[in-house]
């Protein structure tokens, strides 16, 4: 048995050590790279329960933590923990890892190594920033993680894979080299990377921010972060690079990388900068609510159903942030719930796309039409799916956004208004987009001879139909377990000013009149 | 009276001493030795020593204080003496290749190395200035030596004529710094109370001759046209000894006289901007990978003055001020490897006469070659500052002491920087990775790395990650207390 302390170290590089074992196979050994890789994602995905005996419902504060000292000057730490929270993003990486490859199986075909090698770099790169409660560490795993997510997309995407990839890598690296530079500052002012550590000098009061510079800091923070979520006026490489990408890419980037940026903001921004973040809240929930309806309507007109599958990642993110900015126990538990509904649905979504695209090497809408009577079995999955994505009740999609709406609505009912619009869009471009491609005559002679699902196919979207309706009906097994970690996030991430007044019960529910009142000004 | 140099003299020069017996020796060896692997055995054998001897030296000024053995100096012989090594490795396979001669070519690099010795440990303004002289010389007959190419001709010329003209300019420095202040050794300069505008005027003197060597912007027109004529494992040598060297001496004149170092931090501050925006604006339209390599370099020069302009700015805070010393010796260590293993990548996949280096020869590399591809990766995300690799930890430590030393402009400058430079090296890895070699492919593109190549790549791909990952021991060194003695 791996002692306790060991876990999370096992855990991050277990995916390491499964793609160096891959690359001593040789080059045309299709057949066993793709069984050596399934076998290290599924032992990945079992490792990844080992944590959750330590992280029992109601836990606060991390469990399991690893602390190293690493780099003498600066002082890096290879300090690793993981909470109610991050344990669940880590589950979704090592479930949507298999699936990925499950996925690739016959879709692709020329080298198959590097793909698979660069996949589980990936899923480590991921695992590994969930798990840093250093700064350094953080940054070092985010920036690890581009690499291989640009070159699947580089390498085994379709069209204008070039241009995405590069996009993708431009885009991301822009935000995190200002990033760095906070972090940097934050370093010669605290003397450590340690994000515990930072945190309690910040609490304590031996580390005082000045209003300004805690605006740049978060802002810093904020903007790489905000790349990643993609929050409005960020999100143009995520059509590209999504729609560019393979299928097994494009899985893994709606159904964990986005969740990277969301859980950033949680984790750094908010406990760190609690005012600068309280004072750009109404700002940011704007250019949520911008993301969640202009990610629905872009998202209705789009001709390309991979592209608009894209476009309903960013209007999703959207009530991420939302709930995040509503600084309200439910919402922000909400949020983190559509960051698990989402990563299964879309990640379930881009798999049918690209089940179609193998048959047909088309992502066109138009191509379509009537496949329900020729593949049954596909219509039903993907009819469960899209209404798992929009919300019904009893499926994933619904308990994360009913919550988002239900706390913003307790702070600030426009919020919750203008969110609630976003729920209906996105049932009438999902619906209407399953009807344009399963329903009416069949118009393009190709579809009729179009095959339906095989049996591996057929058990992946078992697997994740099954997620969907558990998410969607064992709503305490996964609420009562981030319950804590989120409040503790929130009593972080109440401001200065604020502190004193909220401590006091009655005097809480005060907050919301104050900072519309602070807005107003 | 000039005291007798003693036994303890000799041996803090031994270094030099012994690359250029080595460099002699090769160049009598020519006559009768035909077979190239044993000059370059001998001439390795000698690089190595030297490397060595620098464990018979004391610390302590030698020579009546004409040169300074310290950690510093130790830190830089190892440094360029190690890069003279892998060099020389690298230029075995090279110089079958273009069919050159071996034993001058090695002994040139035994000598540019002497030279690069002598600048690191100067404590003199004449001594650096006999270094300057002594690497600046070989480096031009390098950079000429295939004599039957117009570029490297031309290359030659170029760097002559302007490495005189930078050279001129030093030495009319230290004649106007003498003038003010009746002395050229950095230790009396140290304690002089002078600051009349004659010395201002010298040491800016100075700063252009070494700007020039460092390919500080605006005196870098040359670098480009010479780092692409010159043979490749010159380029390799270019880019990482006598810029290591220079920035060595730079950062022990502006650290020993005090008078320079307020004034000076506009003049770096600028410089290193400037160095900055020119070679990654530069790099970004090249075609050829050699010339994107020469401008990356540039930029990395610019990076480097960073650092600079933090020691010129806290001269108060010892703490800030040995951290940008470190950062500037662990960036050069970074730089100078990672230029070396680049270059040698580049070398082999030139073929015969140097013909394959555009962007496009670079086409699905990825599948044709796949340990130079990777390796190449390696080095090109070490220069763009990637976790994991040693330019990342050097970017940190110059982006740590701009920070530390309230510099924030200048660190979002470089940050800027960082984004231009992530496209130039990108678009080489996707050329790599992501596209199909157009047409037909020559045979010669295909041919495996030569042994030595290969080697000479997995060492300085290993000391990368090496750095990246474990990077204590080397900061321990140049974090150490005293790392530049300044008494007598």
């Amino acid at each position: 048995m791996i002692p306790s302390s060991n876990i999370l170290s096992v855990l991050l590089f277990f995916p390491l050590l499964g793609a160096i074992a891959v690359l001593f196979l040789r080059d045309d050994d299709d057949y066993w790279i793709r069984r050596l890789s399934l076998t290290v994602g599924v032992i990945e995905f079992l490792l990844s329960f080992l944590p959750v005996w330590a992280v029992p419902p109601g836990a606060n504060g991390f469990r399991l933590e690893v602390f190293i000292p690493w780099i003498t000057s600066p002082r890096i730490n290879y300090h690793l923990g993981v909470d109610g929270i991050s344990i669940f993003l880590i589950h979704l990486i090592t479930l949507l890892t298999p699936i990925g490859i499950l996925a690739s199986w016959n879709d692709i075909q020329h080298r198959l190594k590097e793909f698979h090698i660069m996949l589980l770099l990936l899923e480590m790169g991921v695992i590994g920033i969930f798990l840093s409660l250093d700064l350094f560490l953080f940054f070092l795993f985010w920036e690890f993680g581009l690499i291989p997510l640009a070159f699947l997309i580089g390498i085994w995407g379709h069209g204008r894979r070039v241009y995405a990839a590069m996009k993708f890598l431009i885009y991301t690296m822009a935000g995190s080299i200002f990033m760095l530079v906070g972090i940097i500052w934050l370093y010669n002012h605290t003397g450590t990377f340690d994000l515990i550590a930072i945190q309690q000098m910040l609490q304590s009061g031996q580390l005082i921010l000045g209003r300004k510079t805690e605006m740049l800091l978060f802002l810093a923070f904020f903007i790489a972060f905000a790349i990643k979520v993609p929050i409005f006026p960020f999100h143009t490489w995520l059509p590209d690079a999504h729609t560019e990408a393979p299928t097994a890419g494009s899985v893994d980037l709606a159904g964990v990388l986005l969740k990277t940026g969301a859980y950033a903001i949680m984790r750094i921004c908010l406990p760190l900068f609690p005012d600068a973040s309280h004072r750009a809240s109404h700002y940011i929930a704007v250019l949520a609510m911008i993301s969640i309806i202009y990610g629905a309507l872009v998202a209705m007109v789009q001709p390309n159903l991979k592209r608009l599958v894209a476009y309903s990642s960013v209007s999703h993110m959207g009530f991420v942030t939302l709930g995040i900015f509503a600084f309200n126990q439910v919402a922000l538990q909400g949020a983190v719930y559509v960051m698990l509904a989402h990563g299964i649905s879309t990640g379930a979504l881009f798999l049918l796309v690209g089940m179609l695209y193998e048959r047909r090497h088309t992502f066109e809408i138009s191509e379509f039409g009537g496949l329900a009577t020729r593949m049954p079995r596909y219509a039903a999955f993907f009819l469960f799916t899209v209404l798992a994505s929009l919300g019904l009740p009893l499926l994933n999609g619904f308990v994360g956004e009913f919550l988002v709406l239900l706390g913003t609505y307790q702070v600030h009912w426009r919020w919750a208004a203008w969110g609630a619009l976003g729920v209906i869009l996105s049932a009438c471009y999902l619906l209407w987009a399953y009807q344009r491609v399963f329903f009416g005559e069949i118009t393009h002679e190709k579809n009729r001879e179009i095959p339906d699902l095989n049996n591996r196919e057929k058990w992946v979207m078992v697997g994740m139909c099954f997620m969907m309706l558990w998410l969607g009906v064992h709503t305490r097994f996964f609420l009562r377990r981030f319950e804590a970690p989120c409040q503790t996030i929130l009593q972080q991430a109440s401001p200065n000013f604020m502190r004193e007044a909220s401590t006091s019960p009655l005097l809480r529910h005060d907050l919301a009149p104050n900072s519309q009142e602070r807005a107003a000004r | 009276m000039i005291p007798i140099p003693g036994i303890a003299d000799i041996n803090r020069v031994l270094p030099e001493l012994v690359w250029c017996c080595f460099g002699v020796i090769l160049m009598l060896l020519q006559p009768f030795v035909k077979l190239r692997q044993a000059l370059t055995f001998i001439a390795m054998i000698g690089a190595a020593l030297g490397t060595l001897a620098t464990f018979f030296g004391t610390y302590g000024s030698g020579f009546v204080g004409l040169i300074q053995f310290d950690t510093f100096s130790i830190f830089l012989h190892w440094l360029v003496g190690l890069v003279a090594f892998l060099v020389i490795l690298a230029s075995d396979s090279y110089l079958e290749r273009e069919n050159l001669d071996a034993a001058e070519f090695y002994a040139l690099i035994l000598f540019a190395t002497a030279g690069m010795g002598v600048l690191a440990s100067a404590q003199e303004l004449l001594t650096a200035f006999i270094g300057l002289e002594m690497s600046s010389i070989s480096s031009y007959v390098l950079a000429g030596y295939r004599r039957d190419s117009i570029k490297a001709n031309e290359s030659a010329v170029k760097y002559f004529l302007l490495g005189s003209f930078a050279t001129a300019f030093f030495l009319y420095g230290i004649a106007l710094v003498y003038g003010a202040t009746g002395s050229t050794n950095l230790s009396k300069l140290a304690e002089s109370e002078t600051t009349n505008n004659l010395l201002r005027l010298g040491l800016t003197l100075i700063l252009v001759g070494l700007g020039f060597k460092v390919a500080a912007a605006p005196f870098q027109i040359w670098t480009p046209d010479v780092y692409e004529g010159a043979p490749t494992p010159v380029t390799a040598l270019f880019s990482a000894g006598p810029k290591a060297a220079t920035f060595a001496l730079l950062l022990r004149i502006f650290s020993t006289v005090h008078a320079a170092t307020q004034f000076w931090f506009w003049a770096f501050w600028i410089l290193a901007t400037l160095t900055m925006f020119v070679g990654n604006l530069g790099a970004m339209v090249q075609s050829n990978v050699k010339r994107m390599l020469a401008y990356s370099s540039i930029a990395h020069a610019g990076y480097t003055l960073v650092a600079f302009a933090a020691v010129t700015s806290v001269r108060s805070d010892a703490d800030a001020v040995s951290g940008a010393y470190a950062a500037v010796l662990f960036y050069l260590v970074s730089y100078a490897l990672v230029s070396v293993g680049s270059f040698t990548v580049v070398s082999e996949l030139g073929g015969r006469g140097e013909r394959y280096l555009t962007f496009d020869d670079y086409a699905g590399l990825g599948t044709r070659q796949p340990f130079a591809a990777a390796t190449l990766t390696l080095f090109l995300l070490s220069l763009l500052g990637l976790p994991i690799t040693a330019g990342f930890l050097g970017k940190l430590y110059i982006f740590s002491a701009a920070v530390k030393s309230k510099l924030l402009w200048l660190a979002v400058w470089m940050a800027v920087n960082s984004i231009i430079g992530a496209y130039y090296y990108l678009r080489l890895i996707v050329m790599m990775y992501m596209r199909e070699y157009k047409g037909a492919l020559p045979a010669e593109a295909s041919r495996g790395l030569s042994p030595t190549s290969a080697m000479v790549i997995t060492v300085t791909a290993i000391i990368t990650l090496y750095l990246g990952l474990a990077p204590n021991h080397v900061l321990g060194i140049v974090l150490s207390q005293n790392l530049i003695l300044s008494s007598r």
